[in-house]
């Protein structure tokens, strides 16, 4: 035993570098949420889309959906609207868009240039939803459930990855969930 | 840094050390009822913008900053404590909105983590000292046994025929 008693400085440090080399691949930006699991709050969008309705909370109830938060500003929403727009052309879910801290004249020319895959889209331009939902940045989605009740967070864009390996599975079972 | 622009040098360590500050609570935010607006920098300041992370949202430029000040000061009109203010955001940006963590049964790792292993240390080294210093001290003397037995034996070595 006591020759062995020199090893546990040298395996404490193993185990440390360890916690740290695994560390170092955590994303800092990949907070915890502690709205999911929490209805959506109430909330009623002026509309983005001229002659189009806004968006408020009594929209969401009754079917799954997703609450997409982007803005003209933010270049990753660029790169996530394929996939959206592909979503929507296949009504594979309702997706609801947040534009936020946006002119609607900019949300409403971005939306007509790139195509429009919201079922509705309303104005965020105080940002009063976005911090009652906790956002950080853009895009970030909320899948929330027939009864208006938040249960998953996506953080940064949704991918034809993440659609297929995360929310996808999500949406089907929520769709299932009386 | 070339030599030649000792200026720009000293224009941008000037930004770098005020620029910040000084964009960060636009006037416009500012309440009117000063006892109010300090008590809202005052939790500012207690405050982490989500976005930069590491500045507190009294500190920080980014546009989500300047919308949880206001929101701070929303809830300091509305007659809100300190603490209620906190929780408020608390309830919307988990824990990770407050720079200083609270003390809960989770964080008892953060809080006492440190000074749990500087006792594990202490008592470490302290074992290994202790169970050292027997062996620096005088041996015990002889008993009468033992000296009489050790006279034995020396008187039976004959003299002069040590190795």
């Amino acid at each position: 035993m006591k020759r062995y008693l020199p090893l546990i400085p040298v395996v404490l440090f193993a185990v440390f570098a360890a916690a740290m080399y695994f560390g170092l691949k955590n994303d800092p930006r990949a907070l915890p949420s502690v709205v999911v699991n929490k209805p959506m709050p109430e909330f009623s969008l002026a509309p983005v889309l001229p002659g189009q309705p806004g968006l408020a909370k009594a929209d969401l109830v009754g079917r799954v959906s997703l609450v997409n938060v982007f803005g003209s500003w933010c270049g990753v929403c660029v790169e996530e609207h394929p996939t959206l727009l592909d979503l929507s052309a296949r009504k594979a879910v309702a997706i609801y868009g947040v534009d936020w801290k946006d002119t609607p004249a900019e949300g409403a020319a971005w939306l007509n240039q790139r195509g429009n895959p919201f079922t509705r889209v309303g104005s965020d331009q105080a940002g009063r939803l976005a911090l009652d939902l906790g956002v950080s940045g853009a895009p970030e989605t909320f899948v929330v459930d027939k009864h208006g009740q938040v249960r998953f967070k996506q953080v940064g864009a949704i991918t034809p990855d993440v659609w297929r390996d995360t929310l996808g599975p999500l949406v089907a079972k929520l769709e299932g969930e009386p | 840094m070339s030599r030649r622009r000792p200026a720009a040098a000293l224009a941008l360590a000037t930004g770098l050390l005020f620029g910040p500050a000084a964009l960060a609570v636009e006037p416009d935010e500012m309440l009117k009822d000063p006892r109010l607006e300090a008590r809202a920098e005052t939790i500012s300041k207690t405050l982490r913008c989500v976005v930069c992370q590491n500045e507190n949202i009294d500190d920080s430029g980014a546009p989500l900053a300047a919308d949880m000040r206001r929101l701070v000061r929303e809830r300091v009109v509305a007659g809100d404590t300190d603490d209620q203010v906190r929780a408020y955001l608390v309830a919307r940006y988990g824990n990770f909105v407050l720079l200083k963590p609270p003390l809960q049964p989770d964080t008892w790792l953060l809080w006492f983590g440190p000074a749990a292993v500087l006792l594990v240390a202490a008592a470490g080294f302290s074992a290994a000292y202790l169970r050292r210093r027997p062996a620096a001290e005088a041996p015990a003397p002889l008993s009468t046994d033992e000296r009489r037995r050790l006279d034995a034996l020396l008187a039976d070595t004959p003299p002069g025929n040590t190795p």
